[in-house]
């Protein structure tokens, strides 16, 4: 039977793990390869890097961070930040990922969607959406507003249509964050990631807002979701992904386990 | 252990490589030197993606000299798109030939009862004496990415359900395959990864 995966988020500044809250206030959180390493280690199902400032510092990702993780992750690995091109994409991939999550420049520039997938393999891209509700639409959630740079811009897409979109060109996943539940820990937006995974047929990691097991429980149910992604839930101690799914089976959520 | 694998542009080969060599493999790549392929002593053909990618194997000479090094009795393990060219061929590209090792051919998932690609970890139904999935217990799971898969034949070494029961890994004689990922599986696919080095070939 296939599980709900449980995927540990690592976001990355200047080649340090940090958190922020609500995209802003960031805290250090350590080494991108040595948490990799211990998330994998702890039973987490699959590894996201996000490099968090590449786009607005116009940086490149950082492959020697991403190479150094790589090394001994032997789980999927994604990693996401600063990927405006096939070409940037395939030297991410030759440093050792499995896939690669873009974001402001896939709304800038749709067709990479379809260049990354033709070169790599649709299961190789993910199309990370930062979506808001919007109290002023018809319909807040399913046409929750678009942010990119880090929810600095808004970018005039809906999250339901955006995300259809980006199916129609090949993305392989949708990695939606929540910008109104991210870094709470008051629990993901399961209406928002309902409405995204019911509108595509390709996987939804929701993202944004873990805080408790019952906060995963409900993404998987309610929420429809077929991964979640915790960071700030794991950095510090709080718990594991081993301990975390461990809750979850004896909620009936299938997921992987021994791990 | 010497191994060689097979780079055709569309494998996450860095990730192939890393996993083999933490097996204790010595691997060493050819995108087209067939020398390398007459003489290698096992093949790995990765693979992720478009089916219609194994048209490069054709055209650099690789399909001939890896179907000869077949004949010869070189243990062989196709992973994903590599395990799908052992068969006949695949709806992906109808147009496009696989080695036709296994007769029956590949498959999309059917529509509108589950997501399709199947993405994530699911469980192993190994039947017994599968020589690449010895040791692995009933409910170790492995990473799968597909949208396209196999039929259950009676080469099937392992069976996986989704939507229905498909092909996870296939094995006759020395040829074998898996439609999981063993490099992205943890402690389980580097199990099985070992098993392949290991495996001497005359059994």
């Amino acid at each position: 039977m296939i599980t709900k995966r449980i995927i540990a988020c690592l976001d990355v500044r200047d080649g340090r793990v940090v958190k922020g809250v609500q995209f802003v206030d960031i805290i250090d959180a350590g080494d991108p390869a040595t948490q990799a390493a211990r998330h994998a280690r702890e039973g987490a199902d699959e590894i996201v890097l996000l490099d968090i400032t590449a786009t607005h510092e116009g940086r490149a990702t950082l492959l020697d961070t991403v190479r150094r993780t790589a090394r001994e992750l032997f789980v999927p690995f994604c990693v996401g930040g600063g990927i405006r091109s096939a070409d940037d994409a395939a030297l991410v991939f030759e440093a050792g990922a499995d896939k690669v999550s873009v974001n402001s420049a896939a709304l800038a520039d749709p067709m990479l969607i379809e260049a990354i997938g033709h070169s790599f393999g649709a299961q190789a891209v993910v199309v990370a959406i930062d979506a808001r509700r919007d109290p002023n639409a018809a319909d807040p959630v399913r046409d929750a507003q678009v942010f990119v740079q880090g929810g600095r811009k808004l970018t005039g897409r809906r999250a339901v249509e955006w995300a259809r979109e980006a199916e129609a060109r090949g993305a392989g996943e949708i990695l939606l964050t929540s910008m109104d539940c991210d870094g709470t820990r008051t629990g993901f937006d399961c209406e928002l990631t309902a409405a995204v995974s019911e509108a595509v047929n390709i996987p939804v990691i929701a993202s944004g807002g873990a805080g408790t097991v019952d906060h995963f429980v409900d993404v998987f149910g309610r929420g429809k979701a077929d991964a979640a992604l915790a960071a700030s839930i794991f950095h510090f101690g709080v718990s594991s992904a081993r301990s975390l799914k461990e809750e979850l089976a004896k909620a009936g959520v299938s997921v992987r386990l021994p791990c | 252990m010497r191994v060689t694998v097979i780079d055709y542009k569309a494998g996450n080969l860095t990730s192939v490589l890393k996993a083999l060599r933490r097996c204790g493999a010595e691997a060493e790549v050819t995108d087209g030197d067939l020398s390398l392929v007459e003489s290698a002593e096992r093949i790995v053909l990765p693979g992720v993606g478009h089916f219609a990618a194994t048209e490069r194997l054709d055209a650099t000479g690789l399909t001939s000299a890896i179907r000869a090094a077949i004949a010869r009795g070189v243990p062989f393990l196709g992973i994903c798109v590599g395990m799908q060219w052992l068969y006949a061929g695949s709806s992906e590209a109808p147009e496009q030939p696989g080695l036709g090792c296994f007769a029956e051919s590949c498959a999309r998932f059917p529509d509108g009862q589950e997501k399709v690609p199947h993405v994530g970890w699911n469980s192993l139904e190994v039947r017994p004496n599968s020589r690449l999935l010895a040791g692995v217990e009933p409910g170790e799971y492995v990473y799968f990415t597909h949208s396209y898969r196999a039929p259950v034949t009676a080469d099937t070494a392992a069976v996986t359900h989704y939507i229905e029961p498909f092909a996870a890994a296939v094995e006759r004689g020395n040829v074998m395959g898996t439609q999981f990922h063993p490099e992205k599986s943890g402690a389980t696919g580097l199990k099985i990864l070992g098993n392949f080095l290991k495996w001497k070939g005359t059994e």
